[in-house]
């Protein structure tokens, strides 16, 4: 009895606490999305006279002749792309190095350990992009993505490869089935689980980026949702209302995605990192 | 909610994004051969360009030519350029000009930067003209224009702002700016105050003010660019106390923290705060709120740049003629100047594929047709720098408060028009100084060090 | 056996990761030390030494980036590991909305930091803002939280706090999750309580999701750049400026070699402390 109690206060400040720290914010930004400018400016809680919801959405996706539309075209361009690089890249690269040790593992480990930890070298990467004439491009921007990404999706995948025994692949070689072909039908077939991991968390992070597309893809033709919040917070200065609508658009995705992958992207996640 | 009707939601969102993106692109190639000045085309219009500039060069004199126009995205500057292109279609209908758009502030600095270093820029581009253009490196960039016949009808004072080694490069883009005091005519005939002759007078002023219950001076910390106004609206005293300042300035012979007069420009911002006549949440409140209490009158001074005038008329047209304006005074009143702005530049870039008609697009720019058709959407903040250019009548009355400066020759240009240096950091620096978090003294030696960095990068002479 | 070996697991699969990560990354980086040494354009460049380096260590507003940056990664790394920790015992203990309460805590990381930081600088303004409002509710006047040069770093970094407390949470649910029962069991056998359990049990056995949020959290502080650019612009004047923020606003300037030399700065910074860093932990791991 005595447990019961104390649990149930337990549980109910922690629901409370939530509903202060987190719940708030996002009723916040919500409320001030629908209102109209001059109640948005006052910044706070009160209850809208008259809900504004479309008339918001509407002069946020129109502005600056659909901006914002071509910035989804953009940014999921840009997810899609860099996602497909970063599975078939980190998989075959995490695959190989797990399986063979030699004197360049060390090289190798070392190498994909200072990715996670070094910062990219912004100007000379625009130089030598700039170099190659794909600077300001999609096809650029997706290398750049795949890039600073294949540490942490390799370490994912090493980890994942040694939980899928070599008996496995002994037994493929056995059978005739070496080279890309073992990778192909029966390695990457096994991988299924992290791959999924990764689609999500990269989904989730390049779509979400804004560092790498401020430098390395500038330019009102290839802005990105994040781009576009952050040219509207200095033009909509007084409109509070369309900056929060913008960003209860552009949160639509990632909400959808956690939706859909809530509790696979938190045992996902744990079983990457931890292992990493 | 059960879990298929929760797949069945979020697959359906998902089509609607997918769908949008393609109603996006098959937008975009719509757009690209209807509407010239689409911003949502710069896309189609950069590879229509393009393929352009593959053709032969060898044309026929009657083929229509496309020539691309840089502006940045504020609004004003959109409904001008569209407004010039407009006017110059009609008078050359064989030159087609389409407009793109670039970020404004520092990020559009850089953007222009890095188009020209890295080839990708559109043939004529309007900027700043000053320091920010001697950054650009208009040697190695920019189109040469000193022997043009259009450049004859531009003002001196203006051409030596888009110089460099002799050799000048733009044409004026709308009319000379002042930098200043707001003011708040109606508190000033509430409380019978008289526009300040001198600092000291500007400080009484300021005293009554708030002894009123009204804000003596609007500061808009959260926009920190608006924190260097004190600092470079103080320039004409600087002037007129050191003539050579701007010279030794840039050849590291006078600095901040030796001159006097120079850093008395950081010691006024600091009086400001020190005797606590701004308005709270300074570094909370956007110019455009500032805009905001001074037309309402809930404060009474707002140090500011002309070019805020538009706004104010747009958003609050039935408060403009109580704004008033006068020049940042100095220490003696005999001696009373304002500090002027330059207008921005329209400039060709050197690897122009269609440099004759880019320039036929800058001489039009330069002419007073040119500058009448710009005023239709932005009327002047100032007097012209072309010649045969006149200000329309209809000019709010705060802009006519400026003209006596320009009619008695007491103006000077800011700093930035006469050196090619301006600290990068001096709006953070100002904002430090303006908020008391640092004294005077050491804001104008960090500012200091600030230019000697940008003189360092620029590889100026002498640094 | 060695030859099928080596024919199978063939560095082949390894050189579209090797050609990307060195044309894109490596690259970069080694050109990087060139290139802090000259004054550059982007098309050509001055050999100039040592004195971009000079210039960041001598000027104030550069130098600042450095204390800033490190009070940052602390703080934020720390108050995540504490929150973090605590939140993960506390989800996975036998409550009933711990499913509820896992997917609330986990949000924010899924929402742009940019969205964040902007919604964040709006409640905390001085006056109008929610946060003192409601402290105002309560007769507390609140500080100016972004604006006050005391408190302003701070105020960032407990919205980086509230962001990525979730993602902590998470790596510790899956440590505390993979400790046996046996141990719970035998801990009960010899009658000792939560607190027990707690300190004697799940803190040493959670060590490899400690060490992982550890790392992640101070190399994400380190390298922080967008929310303190979407919140402050690393002011008032330059308080909230971090070396990220600094190498961007160099690189604004069009100053590239100085932007550069910034980031070979940066670089060894996050290398000195986070090399050390790492290997300290892993080798307090084999301790155990």
């Amino acid at each position: 009895m005595n447990t019961g109690i104390k649990q149930f206060i337990l549980e109910a400040f922690a629901v409370l606490f939530t509903i202060v720290v987190f719940w708030v914010p996002f009723y916040f930004v919500i409320l001030t999305a629908v209102k109209d400018k001059k109640e948005a400016s006052l910044l706070d809680l009160s209850w809208p006279s008259a809900i504004h919801i479309w008339e918001n959405m509407k002069t946020v996706i129109t502005v600056r002749d659909f901006m914002l539309i071509r910035a989804f075209y953009n940014s999921s361009m840009l997810t899609l792309f860099s996602i497909m690089g970063l599975v078939v890249v980190c998989s075959m690269a995490g695959y190989v190095m797990q399986r063979r040790t030699d004197r360049f593992t060390p090289v190798l480990n070392f190498l994909v350990l200072a990715g996670l930890i070094i910062p990219p070298a912004i100007v000379p990467t625009i130089w030598v992009l700039d170099g190659m004439g794909l600077f300001k491009t999609m096809t650029g921007m997706v290398l750049v993505e795949v890039a600073l990404g294949f540490p942490f999706c390799v370490l994912l995948y090493k980890g994942f490869m040694a939980t899928i025994p070599r008996e496995i692949d002994e037994a493929a070689v056995v059978d005739g089935c070496s080279g890309f072909k073992l990778y192909y039908r029966i390695i990457f077939p096994l991988l299924q689980p992290v791959t999924a991991t990764i689609i999500v968390i990269s989904a989730v992070n390049i779509f979400n980026d804004f560092v790498n597309p401020l430098y390395f893809l500038p330019g009102a033709k290839n802005v990105t949702v994040q781009l576009t919040l952050y040219n509207f917070q200095s033009q909509f200065v007084t409109q509070w209302n369309l900056l929060f609508m913008n960003i209860l658009l552009i949160t639509i995705p990632p909400l959808i995605l956690f939706m859909i992958f809530n509790k696979k992207i938190v045992s996902g996640m744990t079983s990457g990192a931890v292992k990493g | 909610m059960n879990r298929k009707t929760m797949k069945l939601i979020s697959l359906l969102c998902c089509t609607v994004i997918l769908a949008l993106a393609l109603a996006a692109c098959g937008n975009s190639t719509n757009n690209a051969t209807n509407n010239a000045t689409n911003n949502a085309t710069t896309n189609k219009v950069n590879t229509s360009s393009q393929e352009v500039k593959e053709e032969p060069i060898k044309e026929d004199p009657i083929k229509e030519v496309t020539i691309t126009v840089l502006v940045d995205n504020t609004q004003d500057a959109v409904n001008g350029g569209n407004a010039i292109i407009d006017a110059f279609q009609k008078v050359h209908p064989n030159i087609k000009v389409e407009m793109e758009t670039r970020p404004g502030g520092t990020e559009g600095d850089n953007w222009v930067k890095t188009s020209l270093a890295t080839g990708d820029m559109s043939d004529v581009f309007f900027y700043n003209s000053g320091s920010l253009l001697q950054a650009l490196l208009p040697e190695q960039n920019l189109l040469d224009l000193t022997n043009e016949p259009f450049m004859d009808k531009v003002m001196d004072s203006f051409e030596s702002t888009v110089a460099q080694n002799g050799k000048v490069y733009g044409v004026p883009v709308g009319s000379a700016m002042a930098g200043g005091w707001f003011y708040n005519k109606k508190v000033y005939a509430d409380l019978s105050l008289s526009v300040p002759a001198t600092w000291d007078e500007l400080m009484t002023n300021n005293e009554k003010i708030k002894a009123a219950g009204i804000t003596p001076v609007i500061e808009t910390f959260k926009d920190s660019w608006t924190s260097q106004l004190i600092v470079l609206a103080d320039y004409y005293h600087v002037q007129a106390a050191n003539s050579t300042f701007a010279e030794d300035y840039t050849a590291n012979k006078a600095h901040y923290t030796d001159t006097p007069a120079a850093l008395r420009s950081f010691e006024k911002l600091a009086e400001v705060f020190e005797k606590g006549y701004m308005n709270k949440d300074y570094l909370a409140t956007t110019f455009d709120a500032g805009l905001k209490m001074l037309a309402e009158g809930t404060g009474a001074h707002y140090p500011m740049l002309s070019f805020a005038v538009p706004t104010i008329e747009q958003n609050y047209p039935e408060l403009i003629d109580n704004i008033g304006f006068f020049a940042q005074p100095g220490d003696n009143a005999n001696d009373n100047g304002l500090t002027i702005w330059m207008p921005g530049a329209a400039y060709i870039y050197k690897n122009s594929k269609h440099p004759e008609e880019a320039k036929t697009f800058l001489d039009f720019i330069a002419s007073p047709k040119g500058m009448a058709a710009m005023a239709t959407v932005s009327k002047p903040t100032g007097p012209y720098l072309v010649e045969g250019a006149v200000i329309p009548d209809n000019v709010a009355n705060v802009v006519k408060d400026m003209l006596p400066y320009f009619d008695a020759n007491k103006t000077a240009p800011a700093l930035e028009f006469v050196s090619p240096l301006k600290g990068p950091n001096l709006e953070q620096i100002t904002v430090e100084v303006g908020a008391g978090i640092t004294t005077p003294n050491k804001g104008a030696d960090t500012y200091d060090h600030d230019v000697q960095k940008q003189a360092k990068q620029l590889g100026l002479e002498g640094w | 056996m060695t030859k099928i070996f080596k024919r199978t697991y063939s560095y082949t699969f390894l050189l579209p990761a090797a050609i990307i990560y060195f044309v894109i990354f490596l690259l970069p980086t080694i050109m990087s030390f060139f290139f802090s040494m000259t004054r550059w354009s982007l098309m050509e460049w001055e050999f100039i030494g040592f004195e971009n380096f000079i210039t960041f260590f001598q000027e104030s507003s550069l130098r600042i980036g450095f204390k800033n940056t490190f009070i940052y990664a602390v703080v934020t790394c720390s108050l995540k590991v504490v929150f973090g920790l605590l939140l993960g015992v506390l989800l996975t203990s036998k409550l009933r909305t711990k499913g509820y309460l896992r997917s609330v805590i986990f949000f924010p990381t899924l929402v742009s930091t940019i969205a964040v930081g902007i919604a964040f600088s709006m409640m905390m303004h001085p006056t109008k803002g929610l946060i003192n409002t409601t402290l105002a509710f309560f007769g507390i006047v609140g500080p100016d939280w972004l604006g006050n040069t005391s408190i302003a770093l701070l105020s960032v970094a407990f919205v980086d706090v509230w962001k990525g407390v979730g993602f902590a949470t998470v790596i510790f649910m899956a440590g505390i999750l993979s400790i046996p029962e046996d141990y719970y069991e035998a801990l009960s056998i010899d009658g000792g309580n939560a607190w027990h359990k707690f300190w004697n049990i799940i803190i040493p056995l959670s060590r490899p999701a400690t060490n992982s949020v550890i790392i992640l959290a101070f190399i994400g502080g380190l390298r922080s750049f967008d929310l303190v650019w979407a919140m402050t612009r690393g002011g008032p004047g330059f308080t909230t400026d971090l070396i990220a923020s600094i190498i961007y606003k160099q690189y604004q300037g069009g100053f590239y070699g100085l932007a550069t030399a910034g980031n070979v700065i940066l670089f060894i910074f996050v290398s000195l402390l986070a090399f050390p860093l790492y290997t300290y932990l892993n080798r307090k791991e084999v301790d155990i």
